[in-house]
């Protein structure tokens, strides 16, 4: 953690079991400090998603202690979740945008759930479909738009609601390599703002692109990095 | 839990909330089977509250009456008994009027049975008055019996609302069958409603998946459901309801043509088709609640 920066997300000791099999995370022990950029990266089956499921709140640990703008959220009363998961965005793999909605309606979506006024949607959606590029696809449906299209509106959808912290999981996975850049670069953008961005990528090349990012390792369910050098390298010159 | 999704969820009710479940309207059975479910109850209903109509007028007409028989082969002895009771009776509380059949009119009754000619061969008939009390008048009809035997040992009383009791128990049970077939139809399209419900859960799970992670709550997502079902079980319940009225109407009609007095005292009032007018209503607001709980319920198995 970065002297100073208040903690966003703390995990300690968590450890994550589907079923009755071997823990898929095991003593995961680690903070994100608000404002910062991190990578979370590792081989295919580290464990990413199911670490970014537990933040998102789509998954409670089996043991372990998270807490996430200051509150415990393990024991966290289910009818206080939606108001949780309205301060963080997510962006997930597979887009998971709403097929038979536009480009701008899924975009309008977190702000229509937030109990935003229907006049004070179009301002917002229509400046987010600029800062990703698709002004001309405000009204195409998701099947009739490109990978690197859908990643974004799906990026767009994620932030529109101003949230504290974005977790992305393999944002750039299904986006050749020029896009990929592009994506970063609006993370980073967003990041200026203040929010907090984790993007779990098993693509090494990315990290170093983005300046002061710091990064989060897994491997095989444990961070392979328990003493934190990983995590909180060097400021690159 | 607001019924109809207001706060944040308004937008919900919008043409905006109504995209995000694509089904078309009417597009399952369920509101057919919401239909037929309503026509069987409303027809029901209908025969359970004109069985109650007819049994209130039946015992506001036949409790308070009495007949009183006075049998003696001697005619003068006869008429000067029922002269006498029908003075005695005439002064009991709750009287409201007081008749003596006249032997004309009982020979008419009787020719049916044992031919004309009933005054000529002078076959002796009973004096028959007919007694009404005012409602709830029992000390009255109870004073009665002890009056006319005290006038003649030959006089007898027939209450109407005894010959009565076994029409008035059977209507009393029909009244309940057609109670219990009414909440057993009503039941069934909760049912349905619940099935509905949960197939539409299923249908559109990733929609669901997608509004939860971005922060919907559960009521958000079932008034989304909810609305869909009131619209559908709105339509079959007025459907029901046409297609009972027109069967109602038939019936009502043949009862008509048989010209009966009993039968003619089925009959539905002004008020009794009000309270079927309402049924719609109740069983739109019965579907949107298993709705809304099957729904809530459903939801609270996931995190």
């Amino acid at each position: 953690m970065r002297p100073g920066a208040a903690n966003i997300v703390q995990f300690e000791n968590v450890g994550l079991r589907y079923g009755v099999g071997t823990e898929t995370l095991s003593d995961i022990s680690f903070s994100l400090a608000a404002g910062a950029f991190y990578f979370l990266t590792g081989p295919s089956g580290a464990g990413k998603s199911s670490l970014l499921r537990l933040i998102y709140l789509a998954q409670r640990p089996s043991r372990g202690l998270i807490r996430m703008f200051g509150e415990d959220v393990v024991t966290l009363p289910r009818a206080r979740i939606p108001g949780f998961r309205r301060r963080i965005g997510t962006v997930f793999q597979d887009f998971r945008l709403i097929p038979h909605l536009s480009a701008y309606e899924n975009i309008a979506l977190p702000l229509r759930v937030n109990g935003v006024a229907e006049a004070d949607i179009d301002t917002p959606v229509r400046e987010m479909l600029e800062w990703v590029g698709l002004s001309g696809r405000a009204h195409a449906k998701p099947a009739t738009l490109s990978g690197g299209e859908q990643q974004r509106v799906a990026i767009a959808r994620a932030v529109i609601g101003r949230p504290e912290i974005l977790v992305a999981d393999e944002p750039t996975g299904n986006v050749d390599p020029e896009m990929a850049e592009r994506l970063l670069y609006l993370f980073e953008a967003l990041n200026k703002l203040g929010t907090t961005i984790l993007v779990a990528t098993h693509d090494l090349h990315l990290v170093p692109r983005v300046d002061d990012a710091q990064i989060i390792r897994l491997d095989k369910g444990r961070l392979s990095d328990p003493t934190g050098a990983l995590r909180y390298p060097p400021k690159r010159g | 839990m607001a019924l109809f999704g207001r706060g944040s969820g308004h937008w919900l009710t919008s043409a905006a909330g109504r995209r995000l479940l694509p089904e078309g309207w009417l597009s399952g059975p369920m509101p057919w089977v919401i239909a037929i479910m309503m026509f069987l109850m409303v027809l029901a209903a209908a025969a359970g509250l004109a069985l109650g109509f007819a049994a209130r007028g039946l015992d506001d007409h036949m409790s308070g009456q009495i007949t009183i028989q006075i049998v003696d082969a001697n005619k003068a002895r006869r008429d000067d008994a029922a002269a006498r009771i029908a003075a005695a009776v005439g002064k009991l509380p709750g009287v409201v009027s007081i008749r003596r059949i006249g032997d004309a009119e009982i020979t008419e009754l009787l020719q049916p049975w044992l031919g004309a000619g009933l005054a000529d061969n002078d076959l002796p008939v009973p004096a028959m008055i007919d007694v009404a009390f005012a409602p709830a008048a029992d000390r009255g009809i109870e004073k009665a019996g002890a009056v006319v035997h005290a006038i003649s040992s030959r006089a007898r009383i027939d209450a109407h609302a005894q010959w009565l009791a076994p029409l008035a128990g059977l209507i009393a049970s029909l009244r309940w069958l057609a109670g219990v077939l009414v909440l057993l139809m009503a039941a069934a399209a909760a049912f349905t409603v619940v099935l509905a419900a949960r197939a539409a859960l299923n249908t559109h799970q990733a929609t669901i998946d997608v509004m939860h992670h971005l922060g919907s709550s559960d009521a958000q997502i079932a008034s989304l459901f909810q609305r869909r079902i009131a619209t559908d079980a709105l339509f079959g319940s007025l459907v029901g309801l046409l297609l009972a009225s027109l069967v109602i109407y038939a019936v009502a009609d043949r009862i008509a043509e048989v010209g009966s007095d009993l039968l003619g005292s089925v009959e539905l009032p002004p008020v009794a088709w009000a309270i079927l007018g309402l049924l719609p209503i109740a069983g739109t607001l019965l579907a949107m609640v298993a709705a809304r709980l099957t729904i809530i319920v459903a939801l609270r198995r996931r995190l």
